[in-house]
């Protein structure tokens, strides 16, 4: 694996992340994606792509894509994510690489409203029949707003916290047991 | 009154079918529901009582509630005791679960089901998603209250709730059916307009005639 | 006057078919149900269901021969039943007997189905012509092993007169067709499973694939005829078969012990299969069943 990761950064400028033995991450600029995807798909053998999901970094002003490979033969798990700009949120298809990416595509320009150039059926409603408002994912929506304002809520909820709830109910005579401080601090 | 004042009646009661495509609107009805009376006295007791004995439901798997639905069916919480069946078709079924939460898309689907049910109608509630919203309250994306779309009869709550709770729902309901209180639909067909104007608040894309019988 | 007391002496019997055909039916639910380990719906839960649908309030039709459908289902069942004597030597129960009428009775098993076929394809929905195609290419199949078994019974009796048949096989239980013609039998009992629709060979109403299958649109009352129907034409068959295969009946309790001895044999069968794919079961009705009718002929002309 340390090998493909060496491979790769001969051939273009990479940050990699080793989470566990079978699970990577790389961070990969925009314009590298495709030749990566390919790159990986044809001759590293990395032929399944189990998901494309995507990050609000609103913070930044920033979409992260995560595209998450596999390999059967030396069963890696291998994410590669890529950052794009939020305000002109587009991407390149990769529905010509794996065909059944166009259903996560069409699911992210639904719910991002991440664009993705002809992609097909990307313009269908995925869950959302009719929406008017702004993508619901992304992190500038107020969902509790947009529910109050659009459901009908039944007067009369309230919330507890859990652990103050459930003392005060089930358990008072509980005892805080004492702190044990871990050798490593 | 005069037969031009009917005809003129009948006309305002015609429903527009405005999300059809203005050639598929003739193969539909516009006609409204309209609301039966009871018959008399005891012949609707004895049929209420019948109505109570043989109770098929049409399971509507929206959410998690429909995963307790199965074991009512076998051999532990033997729901075919009460005379209560599954069946795969609106047409025939006579009770109508809402297994949890509602999402936007789907109470498209619970409306046109629910109006394509024949006769006294009932609709069970399961699970505190259909009664309040539950732990989806902000969702942007799951209704709140069901009884807001369709008449409700009888809530189930509980997160989820066990067989035993959906088998003394159904022991309510058979109470209610008896006592002729059970009414959802004709309750549906007398507040058709505000149940329409809901319904079309929220689904924004409205592709299907106003009412499908 | 005589034909008066003939047609209140055939509302009687078909009173008592209905209720038993419909009694019958909850028997086996409950069978079904202790199968699967369950305690299973009253035995009456039948008779409940047709109150309920016929209770309905508003019920939808999808034009004239939607309506047409479950009439013509339910004369088919009303037919069968009324060319059929059911207990031999009673006047009651004789009903409208005459020569010939097993060709007759052949021809009404096959009518209802007809009718429910165009009442059911005009409720448009894409099920229930999916069911239909189902039911009757599996009718015209088991309907071979059937009649090549009828055939042969006709020959061996030397009529096609129900009652000169259940005549010919009184006095002991050796003179029954299941001993004299053993080949028939099995021929024509494996064309009773095909018959009852009990699994493997319920294609129609196969709850899974088709949900319900041609009534997926009937509702309220149609529905109710069609249950009405099923007690009705499932005891006629169960009688048919009672009088040709195993002796009639000399009264009331022994024509209901053997009907249900006859039904068990499907239901043990049906309990214990799963269900055939439509092309399984129309080989094997066309495999078997059929060789074995074919035996039947030949051996009761030449031995």
């Amino acid at each position: 694996m340390e090998q493909l990761l060496n491979r790769i950064k001969d051939k273009i400028e990479i940050e990699s992340l080793k989470k566990r033995d079978d699970l990577y991450f790389i961070n990969v600029k925009e314009e590298h994606i495709i030749f990566l995807l390919s790159y990986l798909k044809e001759h590293e053998g990395f032929t399944h792509l189990a998901f494309l999901q995507a990050v609000d970094f609103q913070e930044y002003n920033l979409f992260q894509l995560t595209y998450m490979l596999y390999n059967y033969n030396i069963k890696v798990n291998l994410g590669i994510k890529v950052m794009i700009d939020r305000e002109k949120a587009e991407m390149v298809s990769i529905h010509k690489l794996w065909n059944h990416a166009w259903q996560y595509q069409r699911e992210l320009h639904e719910l991002f409203g991440i664009n993705f150039p002809n992609s097909p059926n990307v313009n269908e409603s995925f869950v959302l029949e009719g929406w008017e408002d702004i993508p619901p994912m992304r992190r500038d929506f107020d969902t509790l707003k947009y529910s109050s304002e659009t459901f009908y809520q039944r007067p009369g909820r309230s919330t507890n916290d859990p652990k103050e709830y459930m003392r005060e109910k089930l358990y008072k005579n509980f005892v805080e047991p004492p702190k044990i401080r871990k050798e490593n601090d | 009154m005069k037969k031009e004042d009917i005809e003129k009646i009948e006309e305002q009661m015609k429903l527009a079918n405005e999300g059809l495509p203005e050639k598929e609107r003739q193969l539909f009805s516009d006609a409204r529901p309209t609301s039966v009376p009871p018959l008399n006295k005891y012949l609707e007791k004895f049929l209420n009582w019948g109505r109570a004995q043989s109770l098929w439901f049409l399971g509507f798997g929206t959410g998690c509630g429909a995963v307790e639905l199965r074991p009512l069916m076998t051999s532990r919480f033997d729901i075919s005791r009460y005379g209560i069946a599954g069946r795969p078709t609106p047409r025939q079924s006579g009770v109508f679960i809402i297994g949890g939460y509602a999402s936007m898309k789907t109470v498209k689907r619970i409306v046109r089901s629910y109006e394509q049910m024949q006769g006294p109608k009932f609709v069970i509630a399961l699970g505190s998603c259909t009664i309040n919203g539950g732990m989806y309250y902000d969702s942007y994306n799951t209704i709140n209250r069901i009884d807001h779309y369709i008449p409700v009869d009888v809530y189930i709550a509980g997160c989820m709730p066990r067989p035993e709770a959906i088998i003394a729902g159904f022991n309510k309901l058979k109470e209610k059916i008896k006592t002729g209180k059970a009414d959802g639909m004709n309750k549906y067909a007398e507040n058709f307009d505000w149940y329409k104007k809901n319904q079309k608040q929220i689904i924004k894309d409205w592709n299907m005639p106003d009412f499908n019988w | 006057m005589n034909i008066l007391i003939k047609i209140i002496y055939a509302i009687i019997s078909v009173i008592v078919a209905i209720v038993w055909g419909l009694t019958l039916g909850g028997i086996v639910r409950k069978i079904y149900a202790r199968v699967h380990g369950r305690y299973g719906p009253p035995i009456w839960q039948p008779f409940l269901d047709i109150i309920k649908s016929h209770g309905k309030r508003v019920s939808i039709s999808h034009g004239i021969m939607f309506y047409l459908g479950p009439v013509f289902r339910f004369g088919g069942g009303l037919g069968t039943y009324l060319f059929i004597p059911v207990i031999y030597g009673s006047t009651v129960f004789a009903n409208f007997s005459m020569a010939g009428d097993l060709l007759l009775v052949m021809y009404f098993i096959f009518f209802g189905q007809l009718g429910m076929a165009l009442g059911a394809g005009e409720g448009g929905h894409p099920y229930s012509p999916l069911g239909i195609a189902r039911g009757l290419s599996q009718m015209s199949t088991f309907e071979l092993p059937f009649s090549l078994a009828v055939i042969a019974v006709a020959i061996q009796y030397n009529s096609l007169n129900i009652t000169t048949i259940v005549a010919a096989q009184q006095g002991g239980i050796l003179n029954w067709t299941l001993f004299t013609n053993p080949f028939a039998v099995i021929a024509a009992m494996i064309s009773l499973l095909g018959m009852n629709m009990h699994s493997p060979f319920s294609l129609v109403l196969a709850p899974q694939e088709i949900p319900i299958g041609p009534p997926i649109e009937m509702n309220g009352s149609f529905l109710a005829t069609l249950q009405t129907n099923r007690g009705l034409f499932g005891a006629a068959k169960l009688v048919l078969f009672m009088n040709l295969f195993f002796g009639g009946a000399t009264n009331l309790p022994i024509m209901m012990i053997k009907t249900f001895l006859i039904y068990l044999v499907s239901v043990i069968i049906g309990a214990s299969f799963p269900r055939f794919r439509p092309e399984q079961s129309f080989r094997f009705f066309l495999k078997w069943p059929t060789i074995i009718g074919i035996i039947s002929i030949i051996f009761i002309s030449y031995f």
